[in-house]
């Protein structure tokens, strides 16, 4: 009777352990990543936006300034192209980055976006941005990587100035790797 | 039915008997402290003079990681749970724990966990470096190869607490002696039985933390890597969503046996008794919505930072309740000042102002100057040692006649009290002046301007880790003789524990008891 | 005998005044037990924070702990007390559960007050991002060319007690962040690496640096000055020696400064194409060494082991010289400790270093490397 009563209890209370487990593991991540999105958190953007038609309001400017680095052992130059524009919210503006890969090797590199302030980062869609994808350049090869954007009117007016800055981070070997893995995936089907 | 211990060395590895567990818990754990407070010490002859004297950066930095490690989860914890075995059954009326065999593998596999732990210390690359915290990508890109050890070593600890929380629960809930209601139980039993609940709801948050880390480093996922799409932040927010019910894990049972001992000296009732536990509920509840208070630099909206602000605020209510009640508990009582008391009181006293200090850090303005300095390595420790080890200190005091049937020298227990007092004091208050004077944390070398308080404070560290010599030898004394202490020990104590004869026999209440 | 009086009077008036003038002259205030009052309104607004909270807490504390002492000098068993036996009151427990919810919402105003303050960094006039590289910090001025590393000055045989410390040991940098007083000035913070801390306690503006993401905050200086902070977040191995120096100057001062650090990067890039003989290559490259190398492979060149690879005898560094420029400018593609140092030294000091590199240690490459040289590998395809 009390050891069916201990092994019910027992049971409860390791699922409920397991069920933290899974919580940490698989439900905060993406959590996170979600609440992220809706409070600007860490400054992250929204994905690929799909520009719904909206009035132009002229009525005022917003700065978007521009700002570029390398992480760790990126060799790559990078830099934007401006280093800021002058924008009417719901107006989609165009500007490029210039990337150059000066080594003697094709690399990959990816782009981490971040704005501040925080509060503006829901209302900058990017409908277009070389964020969205890797970016491959050969040995030596130079690129412009475009980025289209719209500063959405509902941006609070106590915002005027808005940064933009971009990370880019060298992920040649992860790339590889992925590579290499779906190769040998493919192989193995075949 | 009742048949006593094995002969040898088989006893303890074999042994399903709580008192015995109970026992080898409290040995680990004072090993631990030991050893955590040897590391501390090199940390603080490094840090006697400005300049690099005795050790390099890297391995001051391994030293104050292993140190909160081992403190953490290798002194304090294993402490609590030694005192739960120990005492649980025997304040409830219980025959032994609910899950024995559990109980024993419990403990053995933590002997292991550590051994691994310590074993990174002499790996290529040195022992883990990042501090207890081990933020990302610190702790994974930059860590050295020895963090794989590391991150076992956590897991094994973590089942181990899961498995022992799981057998106190199960113990508290299903092993009562008859007419022994919820709110008749001790407050210790009270507080463990929360802080086992938050055990089993934290334990695997850890584990899954330094899973995410070792599928970064192994296997090319990217949590905590902004460069897949990840990102380092998140590791905190998961770290302190553990951490912060973490450290109240390492207060509540302390506050259960501070409300054992403080009535028995004042020869007085608990003040407050209901409230003392819905207290301990609703900090518990708190425990899990403030982890971000650790993290007002890091960048939040504005939002964020103000529901931390509040929500920190709110603890300083039934945390305040608590000290209100053990004051009024002395109040027109008929105190005496035993060893188990004097630290009791320090325990009230300087926990106390370790809660001023974090009541200040909870103030987000204010903790951009506060946050990742000295005045925060004087606030936790001010809450830890104190609140921590000084209750385990007096638990054993308190009860050590009763576990060997002996009487501890009193005198001895004294000197110990004022050594490890001062000691205390003069170690860690100064570093709320270095602190507030821009020290930052987790620096093997400083500015002029800090020497003279840090001196202070090493010397003051030297005399805390002298006293536990003190401690050691008095209670080693105890357990091979000394004067035969009687069944009830102290001036009509409360409790199911004191009608049990002293020694407690190997089995106690193996026929229920009759509760009032 | 009264004139005896005066004159020790005198002489011990004065001799106070010169010890007190010389203990300002060592600048490092001894004894500092409490938190700086800075020079900008938000710090000041911070200390009156932080004193009233620490003024409320003392005054819970005399009340509590005063009942506490009171009861355990009057209510003792050796003085005969008898105890009481009351163990419950609602009302007591009422009011010491609504009197501190009270006190804390006073407290919760002015501390949000000051948060809004902290969180507005609209209208600035002068935009600086900072980078926190292991160990040392990236000062880039957004919208003019001016962009610098700030490192650790304080040599590394003081570290060690071969010296004697100076002044400002620790807290001193070769080139400090210049910026001009009364401007708002707004800082965009990230890191290169791990996660650092950017702190200056006179400013009250402490930020985490976070590599791949970007935080904001700022400052108004009141005063020119030299104000002094450190890294605040655990970054590893010489966390404790990468300080911050922020010079704070006249608005006319600083765009004097900024014009001619504009003139010199203009000038350094002239020498570039400028050819050293050996020599020079090696004093200049033992500088560089010591200040950007030393710290991980170790002012003897024999590193850590199993952490840092030692530069005697290395496999690079005695290896053909395209591996080594390679590894130098790019850093290593196996381990990143050894980061890129190609952006961060000028081609002059990475030329350099490489010749003394290659020549010191027992090393005996015998060849030189110009700064054309390095200017020709990194626009090589």
């Amino acid at each position: 009777m009390r050891w069916n009563a201990n092994a019910r209890l027992t049971a409860k209370l390791l699922a409920l352990a397991a069920s933290m487990l899974v919580f940490a593991i698989f439900v905060m991540p993406p959590l996170y990543d979600a609440f992220c999105e809706i409070t600007g958190l860490n400054g992250k953007t929204g994905g690929k936006y799909e520009a719904v038609p909206a009035a132009v309001d002229t009525s005022r400017l917003v700065t978007v300034q521009f700002v570029a680095s390398n992480n760790e052992n990126m060799p790559w130059g990078f830099k934007p192209s401006v280093v800021s524009v002058k924008v009417h919210p719901g107006e989609a503006m165009d500007t490029v980055f210039l990337a150059s890969n000066p080594t003697d090797r094709d690399m990959v590199g990816q782009a981490i976006p971040s704005l501040v302030p925080f509060k503006a980062a829901e209302y900058f869609h990017k409908t277009e941005c070389f964020c969205f994808n890797q970016q491959i350049l050969k040995a030596g090869e130079s690129a412009e990587l475009p980025l289209r954007f719209i500063v959405d009117p509902d941006l609070p007016r106590s915002v005027n100035t808005i940064t933009l800055s971009y990370t880019l981070f060298d992920v040649t070997e992860r790339f590889a790797q992925k590579t290499d893995n779906k190769n040998t995936d493919s192989e193995r089907e075949g | 039915m009742a048949h006593g211990p094995q002969p040898g060395f088989k006893r303890w590895l074999y042994t399903t008997n709580h008192k015995d567990i109970g026992s080898m818990y409290l040995w680990f754990s004072f090993a631990m402290f030991l050893l955590g407070g040897c590391m501390a010490l090199v940390i603080r002859a490094e840090l006697f003079e400005p300049g690099l004297q005795i050790v390099q950066p890297e391995f001051f930095n391994q030293m104050t990681t292993m140190h909160g490690l081992i403190m953490v989860f290798g002194a304090v914890m294993p402490a609590f749970v030694g005192l739960a075995n120990w005492m649980i059954p025997m304040m409830i009326g219980a025959p032994d724990m609910a899950l024995p065999r559990m109980n024993n593998w419990s403990f053995w596999i933590l002997p292991f966990a550590f051994a691994m732990l310590f074993s990174t210390l002499f790996m290529d690359g040195g022992a883990p470096n990042f501090g207890w915290t081990f933020y990302a990508p610190l702790s994974t890109e930059f860590a050295p190869p020895s963090t794989t050890f590391f991150i076992f070593s956590i897991h094994i600890m973590g089942a181990s607490s899961i498995m022992g929380s799981i057998n106190i629960i199960a113990t508290i809930l299903n092993m009562r002696a008859p007419g022994m209601t919820l709110m008749k139980m001790p407050l210790f039993v009270w507080t463990w039985l929360i802080t086992a609940y938050l055990l089993i709801a934290v334990m695997p948050v850890l584990a899954g933390v330094v899973t995410m880390m070792l599928m970064d480093i192994h296997f090319g996922t990217s949590f905590f890597n902004a460069a897949g799409g990840g990102d380092p932040v998140l590791f905190q927010h998961v770290f302190w969503f553990f951490g912060h019910p973490e450290v109240y894990i390492m207060i509540l049972p302390a506050f259960g046996i501070v409300s054992a001992i403080i009535p028995t000296f004042a020869r007085k009732p608990l003040f407050g008794y209901s409230s003392m536990v819905y207290a301990t509920a609703s900090i518990a509840f708190l425990s899990f919505i403030v982890w971000a208070h650790h993290m007002f630099t890091v960048g939040m909206p504005i939002a964020g930072e103000l529901f931390f602000m509040y929500a920190t605020m709110l603890i300083a209510v039934p945390t305040g309740v608590k000290v209100f009640n053990w004051v009024t508990t002395m109040f027109r009582g008929s105190m005496s000042f035993e060893t188990p008391m004097l630290f009791a009181v320090a325990f009230v006293i300087l926990f106390t102002i370790g809660g001023f200090s974090g009541l200040m850090l909870a103030i987000a303005p204010a903790d951009f100057q506060y946050h990742d300095t000295y005045f925060v390595v004087a606030h936790f420790h001010y809450v830890l040692v104190p609140g921590a080890i000084f209750s385990i200190t007096a638990g054993v005091y308190y009860w050590l006649p009763k576990w060997t049937g002996n009487m501890y020298n009193e005198t001895m227990g004294k000197v110990h009290f004022w050594l490890a007092f001062i000691g205390l004091n003069v170690t860690f208050f100064p570093m709320h002046f270095v602190g507030l004077a821009g020290m930052p944390r987790r620096i093997p070398d400083y500015a002029l301007q800090f020497a003279d308080f840090n001196q202070i404070a090493s010397m003051g560290a030297f005399l805390f880790g002298a006293a536990q010599i003190v401690f050691l030898f008095n209670v080693v004394r105890t357990v091979m003789g000394g004067k035969t202490a009687s069944d009830e020990v102290w001036d009509n104590p409360e409790g199911l524990e004191w009608t049990v004869p002293s020694p407690a026999p190997y089995h106690t209440f193996s026929t229920p008891p009759a509760v009032r | 005998m009264l004139r005896g009086f005066n004159r020790l009077f005198a002489l011990l008036t004065t001799s106070v005044l010169a010890h007190s003038a010389l203990a300002e002259e060592q600048g490092a205030e001894r004894w500092g037990v409490n938190m700086t009052q800075g020079v900008t309104e938000v710090a000041q607004t911070t200390y009156s924070l932080h004193m009233l909270i620490f003024w409320i807490c003392v005054a819970i504390g005399v009340v509590v702990f005063g009942v506490m002492f009171y009861s355990m000098w009057r209510h003792r068993k050796s003085k005969g007390y008898r105890a009481a036996q009351f163990h419950e009151s609602t009302a007591v427990e009422l009011v010491w559960t609504i009197v501190p919810t009270i006190i804390l919402i006073l407290m919760a105003i002015p501390a949000t007050k000051t948060l809004y303050d902290i969180y507005d960094t609209e209208e600035a006039d002068l935009d600086i991002m900072i980078t926190g590289y292991q160990w040392k910090w990236k000062y880039d001025y957004l919208g003019s060319d001016v962009s610098f590393f700030s490192n650790l000055s304080t040599p590394r045989t003081q570290i060690s007690n071969q010296q004697p410390k100076s002044e400002h040991y620790l807290l001193e940098v070769d080139e400090p962040l210049v910026v001009p007083v009364n401007q708002k000035i707004r800082f965009l913070i990230t890191a290169n690496d791990v996660i650092h801390a950017w702190w200056v306690p006179d400013l009250a503006v402490k930020k985490d640096a976070i590599p791949g993401f970007i935080n904001e905050s700022w400052t108004r200086i009141d005063e020119p000055g030299i104000y002094r902070g450190q890294c605040a977040e655990l970054c590893g191995k010489d966390h404790g020696f990468m300080p911050i120096v922020v010079k704070a100057v006249p608005e006319a001062e600083y765009a004097a400064w900024l014009g001619e650090r504009a003139a010199t990067a203009a000038k350094m890039r002239e020498l570039t194409g400028k050819t050293f003989t050996f020599d020079e290559l090696l004093a200049q490259g033992e500088k560089v060494y010591n200040r950007t190398c030393a710290a991980c492979h170790q002012p003897n060149g024999q590193g850590v082991p199993g952490v840092f690879p030692a530069i005697a005898g290395s496999k690079v560094a005695t290896g053909p010289l395209d591996g080594h420029l390679s590894m130098v400018i790019r850093g290593s593609q196996k381990n990143p400790a050894m980061q890129a140092f190609g952006e961060q030294l000028s081609e002059v000091d990475l030329a350099a270093v490489i010749t003394y590199q290659r020549n010191a240690f027992g090393n005996d490459m015998g060849d030189t490397v110009q700064p054309i040289d390095i200017l020709n590998f990194k626009n090589k395809q």
